[in-house]
């Protein structure tokens, strides 16, 4: 258990985030795998984008909001004389000149509100949209808090922080010592904020070309933010010659080697039943708890964290 | 014509596919890759680029002495980009989305504009001489679309000359792929059929949908072990949902091993690239049947 050091009868609370560069690597069943064995512990599922970990979670929902933001500008037609001003001032050409008005395209439109403040005629308003909603959800692991955007939605960034901060509010509120938060794809904005405060990222990769790739650029996003990270070797089996270069690079990088997991069919099936691979005994459940062991004691050398992403 | 390939769900084998389908495509044909978080398609088509170009969004970095700490820049910005200590306005160039507003509303010219990197638009070609155009987010930016839209427009110039588009897409159903899916004439969905696969494709398809763009789905890694019943649950919807279906491609560890390794699927055996000639000519004729021309760009009312 890690203690504050400046009140060491303060238990440290810890945010370990799963993420993984490469799309499809098994960020979510590791994360569901991980749950099964974690104690003490709030999940939180910071894909919101397209959401997976609820399927083995299963939860039973206590508290549902609505996600609200994405104020987009809207042009009254009554109001307009087409002057063109919008137009003219939109970094996002998302203005759509018909002639006698103009008209905002709200796929386009990025929020910024700049328009609304240039219209001579006071023709636009800037109304706020649904993005999506939350929940704050029970599971038979523990509480768990998840998204869901609107399908084509924006502000994943935002929402991404949202569940962050009230992940925290409950785990200060309820005594807990670990957030687990399983993460999205990319290196772009929700995996950002994804980072955010964590304590640790573990980074499930697969041992193939495109995932050493992706891999290399999520280390350098982890980097970037003074974030310790380690790796999963995900379906270590299927090209174990390039696991020696991701070794490699983990030790250039002093990120950790948790451990390797072969490809299984218990995965799969225990997937299809909404089950985690650590639900029953196997082979591989019993690999991934000594993973989630090594995570667990996984103690960086403490370094200088400078980090807050307020999108 | 242009052509999406994308999947709601990361790893369900877009870039496997569009590399697939490159080396078998009847016609003159582009390729991009605007997976710009994660670009991978040039690791299995090895192109030579020789042109790389960045692209930036106009920025404040700094504030002038004229400043009179007014507030109406902050007042203004909608992303935080813009805070007011006491009487002193500082910005952070890292949050802003480049709307160019600060730079208008200052009555004093007092905010010193520069530029934040958003990453590179590279082009290069294949050694069978095939264009090749790929964006690749500067790490640590969280900014992909302006970086797309440069890329799409790279990519229009080639579709008005009758050339046919194969778009690597991002993952996920949010802006990113949106940006793309808005500047293609058809979309192909790449599925994978496990219970997550199953999952986001249905996000992705309520998401794409509404865009009002013909689709056409592949479903990769069929038969997989242990997959059978979310699988045959997909198959149904399928049908249901009446989605035309370009083909299956079977799981096999030999292909997977070969995807892992940077390898074309179409080089594993005759009949593996007899199917994915397929593949091709049935995407084609579901783009026809749809009402986008082959060979041309139909001009919808994207960035162009």
């Amino acid at each position: 258990m890690e203690t504050n050091r400046n009140d060491p009868g303060k238990v440290e609370l810890r945010e370990i985030v799963v993420i993984s560069g490469k799309g499809g690597t098994g960020k979510t069943s590791l994360t569901a795998a991980f749950a099964a064995l974690a104690h003490d512990a709030i999940f939180c599922d910071l894909d919101v984008d397209v959401p997976d970990l609820h399927i083995i979670l299963q939860p039973t929902v206590e508290e549902k909001s609505v996600f609200m933001g994405g104020n987009t500008a809207l042009i009254d037609p009554a109001r307009c004389v087409g002057c063109g001003t919008c137009l003219e001032v939109c970094s996002f050409a998302a203005i759509r000149d018909e002639g006698a008005v103009c008209r905002v395209d709200q796929d386009l439109c990025e929020g910024c509100s700049v328009c609304v403040a240039l219209c001579p005629e006071k023709a636009i308003s800037f109304p706020e949209a649904i993005c999506g909603d939350w929940c704050v959800s029970q599971t038979r692991f523990g509480p768990f808090v998840h998204a869901q955007l609107e399908p084509g939605g924006e502000n994943s960034g935002r929402l991404v922080s949202l569940l962050k901060r009230r992940a925290r509010e409950m785990a200060k509120a309820q005594g807990k010592r670990l957030i687990l938060c399983d993460g999205s794809p990319g290196i772009g904005c929700p995996v950002v904020s994804s980072l955010g405060g964590a304590s640790l990222a573990v980074i499930v990769v697969e041992p193939s070309l495109s995932g050493l790739h992706d891999f290399k650029r999520v280390a350098d996003l982890c980097a970037h933010f003074q974030l310790p990270a380690g790796i999963v070797i995900n379906r270590a089996d299927i090209n174990p010659d390039i696991i020696p270069v991701f070794e490699e690079e983990c030790g250039k990088r002093s990120l950790a080697v948790f451990g390797r997991v072969p490809y299984a069919k218990e995965l799969t099936e225990k997937t299809q039943q909404g089950l985690a691979v650590t639900e029953g005994d196997s082979d591989v459940a019993r690999q991934i708890e000594r993973i989630w062991q090594a995570i667990l004691e996984y103690r960086p050398k403490p370094r200088l964290r400078s980090f807050s992403p307020g999108r | 014509m242009r052509i999406a390939i994308a999947s709601g769900k990361g790893g369900a084998g877009k870039t496997t596919l569009t590399a697939a389908l490159a080396s078998v495509w009847p016609g003159p044909l582009v390729l991009a890759d605007a997976d710009a978080e994660a670009p991978n398609l040039h690791l299995y088509l090895s192109p030579r680029f020789d042109r790389s170009e960045d692209v930036s969004i106009r920025v404040p970095v700094d504030v002038r002495e004229s400043c009179t700490a007014c507030g109406l820049c902050r007042d203004l910005c909608k992303f935080g980009a813009i805070a007011r200590f006491g009487k002193k306005i500082t910005v952070f160039s890292d949050m802003c989305h480049g709307c160019g507003g600060c730079f208008r509303v200052c009555t004093e010219n007092a905010l010193v504009s520069g530029e934040r990197l958003l990453g590179q638009v590279e082009e290069g070609r294949l050694s069978s001489g095939i264009p090749f155009i790929q964006a690749k987010t500067r790490v640590g930016e969280v900014m992909t679309p302006p970086l797309l839209r440069v890329l799409l427009k790279k990519l229009s110039a080639f579709s008005e000359e009758g050339c046919d588009v194969l778009i690597d897409s991002p993952p996920g159903i949010s802006c990113p792929a949106v940006t793309v899916a808005r500047n293609v004439d058809l979309m192909l969905l790449v599925i994978d059929p496990s219970p997550f696969g199953f999952a986001d494709f249905k996000l992705a398809l309520e998401a794409f949908r509404k865009l009002g763009l013909p689709l056409v789905c592949v479903i990769n890694r069929s038969g997989m072990p242990g997959n059978e019943p979310s699988e045959s649950a997909l198959n149904a919807f399928l049908a249901a949902e009446k989605l035309p279906l370009a083909g299956k491609i079977p799981f096999s560890r030999n292909a997977a091993a070969a995807s892992a390794n940077g390898h074309l699927l179409t080089a594993l055996s005759g009949d593996v690239r007899a199917s994915f000639c397929e593949i091709a000519e049935n995407i084609r004729k579901t783009a026809c049947e749809r009402g986008c021309s082959p060979l041309k760009g139909r001009g919808r009312n994207g960035d162009e």
